[in-house]
């Protein structure tokens, strides 16, 4: 079962939206305060991305019902150049060394699961969710 | 988190708000460090805080715990930041044990074995300034009362210059000979190294054969520090030069060979700038510093002379050589 609403990606304050939905739906479902911050952290950063490097994208949240567990999921999609090295994106310091925050590898630890899908000049979709304890 | 820390942690905050000594202070310090132990990020050090003073002080001002909440959302990067430098620190651990095994590698790959000559007593010292050497020596004999000897030093040090010279070793295999002239060792090699190696890497090499039978040595270099031949008889030190270019800056280099007799006492001195160009507080150590500690020990087994100039060398430079240190000593006896 799953409940979805988006936000579309376009300006520096569709970042804010997006943040305000998850942060929403993740109070909504029960998530406490630091839980909270790290949801809304990722989806700044998964935002942002596409903002800086797709240019236009969307921001989906999705509650998932699970085996009897809650959690949140936030897709990522976006239409723009792709990622032509993942592994390098995904490694430590890469993003972090120039001072572009957290990067995938922090979302990745902010999130319990984490699926990046890329292809060059079409764009990139990634799925990250976070479960209820 | 565990109940248990989140318990602590209120009992500790509860007894500095009562009192602030510097005792409580002090064990507040000291339980950040087991947080710390456990991986618990900074934002949630702050919610157990909030909840802390919520359980202590309910009736406070609204305006309290949305700092709070405030101060939660600004620790989230500081929690990453810390979970990347662990893993970052792994990862670190992890290459030096990887340096560690290439060492290894290198050493055991690089082994050479002293020649058994008529006459020919041969002291052999070389040192890595780190853990991969720069320095390369190589022994070629055949039992035949021939021995050939390449003292080699690659421009560069660490794992890219450990990799050429695994490079050196095979192209030296290849010529398997002990008889071979030093200008063609040095042309092979220097063809070898030139195809082979990137435009930024270059070896300098000193190549000589020794023939026993009639005490004869033939060398030959490509823009390697000159050998330094002590005679005996005239109690003179002088270098040996040979022109030639530094091995893959050309193919089309060649290279001299001069040939020299030794007669008994004479000693022949062949290195890497690692021994001439160590540095003490006064600048560069001068070639005569090099001459006068040979000529104390000459009448020493070769490889105590080698030993002792590395460690007067070591002594003037107070135990901190800059480069690796390699010191090859043939003594005619």
């Amino acid at each position: 079962m799953s409940d979805q609403s988006s936000v579309e990606i376009l300006t520096e304050w569709d970042i804010v939206a997006a943040r305000q939905l998850g942060r929403n739906v993740a109070k909504e479902l029960g998530f406490g305060t630091v839980d909270q911050a790290r949801i809304t952290t990722a989806i700044s950063e998964l935002a942002r991305n596409i903002y800086l490097y797709a240019g236009k994208g969307r921001i989906e949240i999705q509650q998932l019902t699970e085996n009897g567990m809650k959690g949140i999921l936030i897709i990522a999609a976006d239409s723009g150049p792709g990622i032509p090295d993942i592994r390098k994106v995904m490694e430590d310091g890469f993003t972090t060394s120039g001072g572009l925050g957290a990067g995938l590898p922090g979302v990745k630890r902010l999130m319990d699961d984490f699926k990046i899908e890329t292809i060059l000049g079409e764009g990139t979709d990634i799925r990250a969710t976070k479960w209820l304890r | 988190m565990s109940q248990e820390i989140e318990v602590q942690y209120k009992e500790i905050l509860e007894e500095y708000t009562k009192k602030q000594t510097e005792q409580n202070l002090y064990v507040g310090q000291n339980f950040s460090r087991q947080l710390i132990l456990e991986n618990i990020a900074p934002e949630e050090v702050i919610s157990m805080h909030k909840a802390a003073i919520q359980e202590l002080h309910g009736e406070l001002p609204d305006v309290v715990w949305h700092s709070f909440d405030f101060l939660i959302e600004m620790m989230i990067n500081y929690g990453l930041a810390l979970q990347e430098r662990q893993s970052l620190l792994k990862q670190q651990e992890e290459l030096k044990v990887e340096m560690d095994l290439a060492a290894n590698v290198q050493e055991t790959l690089l082994k050479t074995k002293l020649p058994v000559l008529e006459g020919l007593d041969i002291g052999l010292l070389s040192i890595p300034a780190r853990k991969m050497n720069g320095d390369y020596i190589y022994f070629v004999s055949d039992h035949d009362g021939y021995a050939g000897v390449a003292v080699a030093d690659v421009i560069g040090k660490g794992l890219p210059a450990a990799l050429c010279m695994s490079m050196i070793k095979f192209g030296m295999d290849s010529l398997n000979s002990s008889h071979a002239l030093p200008k063609d060792v040095l042309g092979v090699i220097n063809r070898i190294v030139e195809k082979s190696v990137d435009d930024s890497m270059f070896v300098s090499m000193f190549y000589s054969n020794y023939d026993a039978k009639q005490a004869r040595l033939t060398y030959g270099s490509a823009g390697h520090e000159p050998a330094i031949l002590y005679r005996a008889r005239d109690k003179e030190f002088s270098e040996l030069f040979a022109k030639g270019l530094l091995l893959g800056v050309s193919p089309a280099a060649v290279y001299e060979e001069h040939t020299v007799d030794l007669e008994k006492g004479d000693l022949v001195i062949m290195m890497t700038d690692g021994v001439t160009e160590g540095r003490n507080d006064d600048g560069f150590i001068e070639r005569e510093v090099i001459y006068e500690l040979i000529e104390r020990k000459k009448k020493e087994p070769a490889q105590t002379i080698v030993q002792y100039v590395y460690d007067e060398l070591e002594r003037m430079q107070s135990a901190q050589f800059q480069d690796d240190f390699t010191l090859v000593i043939y003594k005619k006896v």
